[in-house]
This record gives C-alpha cells, sequence and structure tokens, in this order.
C-alpha cells in the first residue's frame, strides 16, 4: 500500500505545480526534472489528474439544505458567497516550517528544508511579485475600473481595501487578486507603467496614522517601495527604475 | 444582549463557508443524506465551540469540525466500493465529434468525452483517505499546510496521498481512454 514513487522528488514536482516553491526551488527542481524520466512522468500523471477535475465536481450546499441548517441553528438564512476565484495559489511560505517531522518522509523533509523558516517581509513581497508574473498568476480580476475591482475583493478579504486609478498619472490600473504575505492573506491591485507591472500589496497596520514617507529597497534586480497611509500598509514591487517606483508612491499617496 | 451579537459573528464569519462544509461532507459521504446530517451536526458544535475560535482562517476551521463530525458518522464508509455520486443528468455519450475537436491531442479528448460522470465515480472509488486530501486541494484549493492542520496529518502523508490520488486517477483516466 506504500506505493511510494520511484524517485524522491516526485512530491517536490507535485508540490510545484501546486505553486507550493517559490521560483528559486522550482528554478533548482527543473534541471532535475529535465533530466528525469520518472519525474516527467510523474509531472504528466498530475497533470492528467488536475485536468480530469476540472470538470464541474464542486457540491455546493442546495438551498433546501441551506434553509434547514440555518433553521438549525436558530439564524436567518444566509446569502450565498462565491467561492475563492481558481487562478488563486497559495504561495509557498504559507507551507512554513514547524510541521511534525517524525513521519513526514524524505521529499516532505527536503521541502521544509528548502523553505527558510521566516523569510523577511521584503523577500516575501519580491516572492509574491515574482510569482504573480509567471503565467496566469497575475491577476484575479481584471479590469482598469476601481468600481469592478475594488467590490471583487468583498467577501474574500476581511478588510476594503482602497482602490485608486492612476490612469492619468501614466499608472493605469489593471486588475487585482488575492496573495498572502505577513501569514494573512491581502489584497494585490496590479499597475502598469509602459509595459512595466507593478504590484501593489494592501493590508490593514496595526496602528492607524497619517501618510509615512516611503522607503525603498531593492532586490535582485527589482524596486520595492513601503509606505503606510490611513491605517494601511502598502508595498509596492516592480521591476520598474526607483525613481518610477517612488513617483508611484508619491502619486498613490496624494491621490484622491 | 451578548447572544444575539455571537450569534451575529457566527453568521458573519462561518456562515459563508457552508458551501466549503457541504462540498467536503457530500465528497467524503458520497451520500447527501447524510452529508446533510454531518453538515447540521458540524454546525451545531461549530457554533458551541465559536467563542474559542481565535484563528484568521475560519474556513479551514469549519472544515476541520465536518470532517471530525464525518469521521465520528456511521455513515462515513472507509470502503473503496463504487458509489456514483453524480447528481447531474448522465452526459452524452462520446462521439467522432469529441475526439476530432481534441485535435492533436486525442488522450486529452478522451478524457474530456469521458465526462464528468465517470471522473465523479473514480474520485468516489477512491479510499477515503486520498479522497480527502484531493477534494481539499482540488476543489477547496486549500493549500498542503491547510489539509494537514485540517485531516490533522503530517504534510508529507498529504502530500504522498495527494500523489497517489492522482495517480491513480491518471491511470484510471488512461486504461478508460485505450479501452
Amino acid at each position: 500500500m506504500s506505493d511510494l514513487p520511484a524517485c524522491d522528488k516526485v512530491l517536490l514536482v507535485q508540490a510545484e505545480l501546486d505553486g507550493e516553491l517559490d521560483a528559486a526551488e522550482a528554478a533548482a527542481l527543473a534541471s532535475h526534472r529535465a533530466a528525469c524520466p520518472i519525474c516527467q512522468a510523474a509531472a504528466a500523471d498530475i497533470a492528467v489528474a488536475r485536468e480530469a477535475m476540472r470538470a464541474d465536481l464542486y457540491e455546493p450546499m442546495p438551498e433546501d439544505v441551506r434553509a434547514r441548517v440555518a433553521a438549525g441553528l436558530g439564524l436567518a438564512p444566509p446569502q450565498r458567497v462565491v467561492r475563492p476565484a481558481a487562478a488563486w495559489r497559495r504561495p509557498w511560505w504559507s507551507a512554513g516550517a514547524g510541521f511534525g517531522l517524525g513521519a513526514a518522509c524524505a521529499a516532505a523533509l527536503a521541502l521544509l528544508m528548502l523553505v527558510p523558516a521566516d523569510p523577511g517581509l521584503t523577500e516575501q513581497i519580491l516572492a509574491g511579485h515574482i510569482r504573480a508574473l509567471q503565467p496566469g498568476h497575475l491577476q484575479d480580476v481584471e479590469s482598469s475600473d476601481r468600481h469592478t475591482v475594488k467590490p471583487w475583493f468583498d467577501g474574500r478579504i476581511d478588510f476594503a481595501p482602497p482602490v485608486k486609478d492612476l490612469a492619468v498619472q501614466r499608472f493605469p490600473l489593471t486588475g487585482g487578486r488575492l496573495d498572502y504575505v505577513a501569514g494573512r492573506p491581502v489584497a494585490a491591485l496590479v499597475y502598469q507603467r509602459d509595459k512595466h507591472i507593478i504590484d501593489l500589496f494592501v493590508w490593514p497596520a496595526s496602528a492607524s496614522g497619517g501618510a509615512s514617507t516611503p522607503e525603498t529597497a531593492q532586490r535582485q534586480g527589482y524596486n520595492l517601495v513601503h509606505w503606510t497611509q490611513n491605517g494601511m500598509n502598502f508595498w509596492a514591487a516592480s521591476d520598474v527604475e526607483a525613481s518610477q517606483l517612488k513617483e508611484f508612491a508619491e502619486t498613490w499617496q496624494k491621490a484622491p | 444582549m451578548p447572544g444575539s451579537s455571537r450569534n451575529d459573528a457566527f453568521a458573519a464569519v462561518v456562515l459563508p463557508h457552508l458551501d466549503a462544509a457541504y462540498n467536503l461532507a457530500r465528497w467524503l459521504l458520497r451520500d447527501s443524506a447524510a452529508a446533510e446530517d454531518v453538515v447540521q451536526e458540524a454546525m451545531l458544535r461549530a457554533l458551541t465551540y465559536f467563542s474559542s475560535f481565535k484563528g484568521v482562517n475560519p474556513r479551514a476551521w469549519l472544515l476541520q469540525i465536518v470532517r471530525n463530525t464525518a469521521y465520528a458518522s456511521r455513515a462515513l464508509d472507509r470502503g473503496t466500493q463504487l458509489v456514483p455520486i453524480a447528481a447531474t443528468p448522465e452526459p452524452g455519450a462520446v462521439t467522432a465529434d469529441d475526439l476530432v475537436a481534441g485535435g492533436d491531442d486525442p488522450e486529452a479528448a478522451l478524457i474530456k468525452a469521458r465526462g464528468e460522470r465517470q471522473v465523479r465515480e473514480l474520485i468516489a472509488a477512491l479510499p477515503v483517505e486520498l479522497r480527502e486530501p484531493l477534494v481539499l486541494r482540488e476543489l477547496e484549493e486549500l493549500s498542503y499546510k491547510e489539509i494537514a492542520e485540517i485531516t490533522r496529518t503530517p504534510i508529507g502523508t498529504v502530500m504522498s496521498r495527494l500523489w497517489r490520488a492522482r495517480q491513480t486517477l491518471a491511470r484510471a483516466a488512461a486504461e478508460g481512454g485505450s479501452r
């Protein structure tokens, strides 16, 4: 019944396809996968299984059951809530360390050792940005209309992120998605400057207060800028030049 | 009064995840009446324990309660017999058009043409310990860590069970395709 895979990297290949590896781990795995027929066959099997499960298999609660369950609880019947978009894949650090090592198999151990115990916030933002740049990961809602993007987050996260369209200032809004940073779901707004993508991560700050001066950082050729404003944390990441990203931050702060 | 504010909070935080609760119960039990019973009981337990809920992930918290309730239920069949749970009308048979439409990927075309019903039967026929992580991953789109927490299973076991579930599905799909 053990039926373990014939190559100890197979579960890592699966983890990559499930979006549980970061870009660096995925890159490290790619060279092995290119030379390993077992891992290639495994990737094909996983693709077949996932393709098969794209059929409409979800079993939402029927309305009559919903009414009976609510009545059983002495509550008014609840409204329907949309499930998270299919494109949403949680990033790798949600697979964090600290799990029962005793029973974990070798591949899982390898995965846990590859994952840094607590990557810094800057690294998390950058990893989120890089992941989003991979095909199909950038946005769950595509719209340049902030009145479409802002309501999309309703029911998906426990706060209402401020959404501004900066098209006039040459930073047009293109959409948004859910991401996961600092151990919580956050809103990620996607802007563009020419052909460059700018990700803006937003989540509630622990302390409220006025706008802070934007702080910049640089990692692996990407620029990041961070500020707080009206009780929200803002982190922007992009490959635009540092001066342009700073302009983005200042433009955002001043925009109504 | 405190009771009603607790109920309001419960309605706002937990009830949005009723579909997830039902989906998991339905796939674990493979029967709609048993799923309703389990969800009903799980929701009562959730309301009772709600004051001690401090987490940030109410969906995972609720799914863990549903899962525990399902496992305590006598309706949960740990065997592997084939019980289709298809509630939708049977899809049309495979036609030549379905196969031609797949272009140069006949395998994908065949799997698609075999239809939702066959996939449902394949998943329903999996042993519950493989079906559970597959449903949580592919239908609820939970992370490995969340699945490990909900099923109280080490993350490595989650990964290998997910792998076995997918391999079983892929092999069955391939056998069906070459039949």
